[in-house]
């Protein structure tokens, strides 16, 4: 039942407007099968499958909106939950910045959906945590894993003649391996939507491999270094730069992007000349979902308030090192004239043809860091973050890599890292996006930690 | 849906303010339908009796059964608007057993049928059989005696959903016009109340019937000096607290005078946000901290995040066996040093409790999720270390023959595991107040609200930041700092208490959402504290230029 087709969903939809009464109403219906299997010391822990489907009906008078859902969709419920959406809205306060509904939009094709994905049972889990377990066993090594498969659906309709509808599914899989002693550990953490790219085994021996070598390490004093940041490291770091350019919070003088007296900094060079991120839903390494919000499972469009269910597209944000591109809500663009554009998530950092391996060769004196851990703002001013390396931190010299060192813990802006660039390698997904390997100066270590 | 979901959804992606998740499977409501009773008590006792005797007959060797509702307010306002008011309802049934050695679970929404708990009963023996065939090791499942019928609520005045929505977006919009009439640019003020009602049944013989209630007030106030570019957010000095609306209630004993004034149960959103305002407005004019090393001062609303992350997650024991190696971590705080007897986490100052019992905290509760009665024990008592945090089927390892109840489940949907029980600093035995406290350092800070925090995978090396930072000279406070941040390593940072402020200063701080487990749970969780002093900490300056 959890997955409906786009008739299913729409025929569910067109009922639901037709009872409508209020000003404006919207709909969002949207789905989810999700199956997960997690291990620790080599043993199953626990594991689980669940079922979810709602609908919410949005009912609007004036600047009135109110909201309920159900999960049941005879006749008899589909109507009271209307007249409810209708009830709360009535007596809902007054929302100033509230914006009518959009009317009928155009979405793109995109391939969210793996029907190898959506086959995934309790067995298949199973197998695939053993798959992992079983080199650890028989090489003396702990793994601790999780893996996690959703199929879901996601569609929405207004009474202004808007549909859209979108199937998408995920798999997020990570294996921690530590050594016996407990001082070698590392990890892996594919992404992925469609499960016969992921093989649990061939991960496994990376994060094995990692461990294996980062047993025993030595420490070096903190302080500014060059750094090898694998796409693992550098995802959550630009992720949260990402996103933090919204132009309402740049306006209003809050944001790492407000201009000294006033504004935003569009169109002002921030970052290094080969610093170019888009978003495209429509990309096959990394298809996204074609419209903003509306829920359900993997690929999502991102985005909700005001701006559900405009169309996400092509977009540059960062153009040779420019700011191109910031988030306006309707409600902003209207106010400052300009075309809304929603929340996006899924992307795109573009870099060169050089492989992790040939960063490391090219590399006279660095640390490769292959996991950050624990990041957080320390000031949203500057977009300055804290941090430590965890699963695998190593000294390289003269190409090589020479030895596993302590974990550091660094302070450092996602801003100042990318105008450090040394160079960057061919993009490869981590956590959702596409991130190259990067090669990048002066990155601020401010202590270390024993932790392993 | 996680925070950062919602924080979207509301539009409050870039405010600060933490939100806590919504439960899975939530129906939103009106706000009447919160105060409706939902499903009697006999009922569920035969919800569960059902769930139990098909577990059984299909070879189950324990059983328990949790049967929640879960009701959610959130109110939510931006300067003179109110964004969003929304009312959400969760209900639904899960069962855990053991089969063939090994746990299985399952779980059913909206579940007011026999038949149908009776089926996800049966499920979960599938699902425990099925992976009993890669189990290395049986679970060892401490006894319990059965303790019948009983219940337990929370000893709150004053049910938040009884307040009608209007008296509190009129406090939250009259707050917000005193920070913004105070010099404030922007106020995001949110109200947030939760209500568990949880029915635990097990095959020991226990049906505890419990209803939980819990309050969190957080407003962030930001002032920004356009000219140069630059803003400063000063966060609520409010607690989340498991307590009704009576929190909300002004009440002069509650408040404690300084360089700001800090609160205990009582909490006056009003006089806060006013000293916010001016706060935030102060901070973009403030000095610029010098790095080096400092004598700290630490406020309870400041410290109770640091005991959380360097004691409270360390000493769980999941975390020290490796059951979170993959996701939260594990601990530096490993068996061997527990089994010396003489492994110092800190000075002789440094008692710290776990307690599941304590009036007012987030965690309180009558019975754990696995049907233990609560209690209170020592985890460091005079700076060694003592015990953990564990449950049911991993008391075995420390030698403890029953189970010390800090076992919880976030939903009826999620399977129950070991989380962190309040973990607290207790008072000073000695009478010192703050301002004695302040007189006695000569180079140090004062640090007062949570900020900024990170630490790592085993606990040792951490940051954190904080809301105000007041240097302290010759025993004096000199004036406000800016960019401060302190980072240390755990047991360095515990051994270099020097004092501990008396009981008459002691409060609790606390989180909602501390996330642990995969897939990811949110638990709430209160740590006390009074004032306290660490000697000679390093401290940073976290100002850069882009």
């Amino acid at each position: 039942m959890a997955i409906l087709t786009r008739e299913e969903a729409k025929k569910i939809i067109d009922k639901v407007l037709a009872y409508s009464k209020a000003d404006e109403t919207s709909v969002s219906l949207s789905g989810n099968r999700t199956g997960n299997i997690r291990y620790a010391r080599n043993s199953v822990s626990t594991s689980g499958e669940s079922d979810n489907i709602a609908l919410a009906v949005t009912a609007v008078y004036g600047k009135k909106s109110g909201t309920a859902t159900i999960n049941e969709f005879d006749d008899a419920s589909l109507e009271k939950t209307v007249r409810r959406a209708e009830e709360i809205a009535q007596l809902a306060p007054e929302n100033p910045e509230y914006m009518p509904m959009l009317g009928p939009q155009t979405y793109l094709e995109t391939k969210t959906y793996a029907e190898s994905t959506a086959k995934i049972n309790p067995e298949f889990r199973a197998q695939a945590a053993f798959d992992s377990i079983d080199p650890c066993r028989q090489k003396n090594l702990t793994a601790a894993g999780y893996m996690e498969d959703t199929t879901g659906f996601s569609s929405i309709g207004n009474s202004k003649g808007l549909f859209g509808y979108n199937r998408s599914t995920g798999v997020d899989f990570s294996i921690t391996v530590r050594t016996a002693d407990g001082l070698g550990s590392g990890y892996a953490n594919p992404d992925v939507n469609d499960v016969t790219k992921l093989n649990t085994k061939a991960t496994t021996q990376i994060a094995m491999q990692k461990a294996m070598a980062s047993a025993s390490a030595r420490a070096l004093e903190p302080g500014k270094y060059t750094v090898i940041l694998e796409p693992t490291a550098s995802v959550e770091l630009l992720q949260n730069m990402m996103r933090s350019i919204d132009a309402r919070s740049a306006d209003e003088g809050r944001s790492f992007l407000s201009k000294k007296g006033g504004g935003t900094r569009l169109g002002e060079k921030l970052f290094d000349e080969r610093v170019t991120i888009i978003t495209d839903p429509q990309n096959p390494e990394l298809p996204l979902a074609p419209f903003s919000g509306g829920g359900g499972g993997g690929g999502r469009g991102g985005g909700g308030g005001d701006s559900l269910g405009l169309p996400q597209e092509k977009r540059t944000w960062i153009e040779n090192g420019v700011v191109k591109n910031m988030y306006y809500s309707r409600y902003w663009a209207e106010k400052k004239g300009v075309k809304p554009i929603p929340f996006a998530s899924g992307f795109i950092m573009m870099g060169g043809t050089q492989s992790l391996a040939d960063l490391i060769k090219s590399t006279d004196k660095g640390i490769l860091v292959t996991r950050f851990w624990y990041i957080r703002a320390v000031d949203p001013q500057t977009q300055l973050y804290t941090g430590l390396t965890r699963d695998g931190t190593f000294y390289i010299e003269n190409g090589q890599i020479k030895f596993p060192v302590k974990n550091f813990r660094f302070n450092e802006s996602p801003v100042i890292m990318l105008n450090n660039v040394e160079a960057l390698g061919k993009p490869v997904r981590a956590g959702g996006n596409l991130i190259p390997p990067m090669k990048i100066r002066d990155f601020t270590f401010t202590s270390l930690s024993d932790a392993v | 849906m996680n925070r950062r979901d919602f924080n979207q959804l509301i539009g409050m992606g870039t405010a600060g303010i933490l939100m806590p998740a919504l439960p899975a499977f939530s129906r939103s409501v009106e706000p009447e339908a919160l105060l409706e009773p939902g499903v009697d008590v006999a009922m569920k006792k035969r919800l569960a009796d059902a769930a139990m005797n098909a577990a059984k007959s299909k070879g189950a060797t324990y059983t328990d059964v949790r049967i929640g509702r879960y009701l959610n307010q959130f109110v939510l306002t931006r300067e003179n608007k109110v964004q969003g008011i929304i009312n959400t309802e969760s209900y639904g049934v899960g069962v855990r057993v053991i089969a063939n050695g090994c746990w299985g679970f399952a779980s059913v929404s909206d579940a007011r049928d026999e038949s149908v708990v009776a089926k996800a009963a049966e499920k979960a023996v599938t699902i425990a059989k099925a992976n009993a065939r890669l189990l290395t090791e049986p679970v060892q499942l401490a006894p319990q005696k059965g303790f019948g019928e009983v219940s337990w609520k929370a000893p709150i005045t004053k049910n938040a959903f009884e307040v009608p929505v209007k008296e509190k977006v009129d406090l939250l919009l009259s707050a917000n016009a005193a920070a913004m009439k105070n010099g404030a640019n922007f106020v995001n003020n949110v109200l947030f109340m939760v209500n568990e009602q949880k029915y635990f049944a097990s095959t020991d013989g226990t049906y505890a019937d419990q209803d939980i209630h819990r309050i969190g007030p957080s407003f962030t106030v930001t002032a920004v000096d356009p000219q140069n570019g630059r803003f400063a957010t000063r966060n609520s000095l409010s607690a989340p607290m498991g307590m009704g609306y009576e929190y909300l209630q002004v009440n002069p004993s509650d408040k404690l005078s300084g360089v700001t004034t800090r609160y205990n149960k009582g909490y006056d959103m009003l006089e806060d946000i006013t000293s916010a305002a001016k706060q935030a407005k102060e901070k973009l004019s403030a000095k610029s901290v010098e790095a080096g090393k400092y004598d700290l001062v630490l406020d309870p609303s400041h410290l109770w995040l640091t005991i959380h992350e360097s004691v409270g997650h360390p000493l769980e024991l999941d975390r020290v066996l490796g059951y979170e190696a993959n996701y939260a971590g594990t601990s530096f705080a490993t068996l061997d040093k527990w089994q010396a007897k003489n492994f110092n986490y800190g000075s002789k100052e440094v008692n710290l409790v776990a307690d599941k019992t304590q009036v007012g905290s987030l965690g309180a509760v009558g019975w754990d999720d696995e049907g233990v009665k609560t209690k209170k024990w020592d985890l460091v008592k005079d700076g060694i270390l003592v015990n953990y945090q564990a449950i049911r089927d991993q008391v075995h390892i420390i030698g403890e023959k029953e189970s010390q109840g800090c076992c919880y489940a976030d939903n009826w949907s999620s399977v129950q595991f070991q989380r962190m029980a309040n973990v607290s600093l207790e008072a000073g035995k000695t009478p010192l107040s703050v301002q004695n406290m302040i007189k006695d350092v000569k180079k140090g800070i004062y640090i007062i609200g949570d900020g900024s925090f990170s630490i790592d995978q085993q606990r040792y090396n951490f940051q954190f930041g904080g809301q105000l930072f007041y240097e302290i000279k010759d025993g004096q406070i000199a004036g406000m700092l800016k960019d401060v941040a302190y980072q240390a390593n755990t047991r360095e940072f515990w051994n270099s208490c020097v004092a501990v402020c008396d009981q008459s200063d002691y409060r609790l701080g606390g989180a909602f959402n501390d996330g642990k487990g995969q897939p990811a749970q949110s638990s709430a969780v209160s740590h006390g504290s009074s004032t306290t002093r660490f000697n000679g900490v390093n401290v940073i300056n976290t100002a850069r230029k882009i």
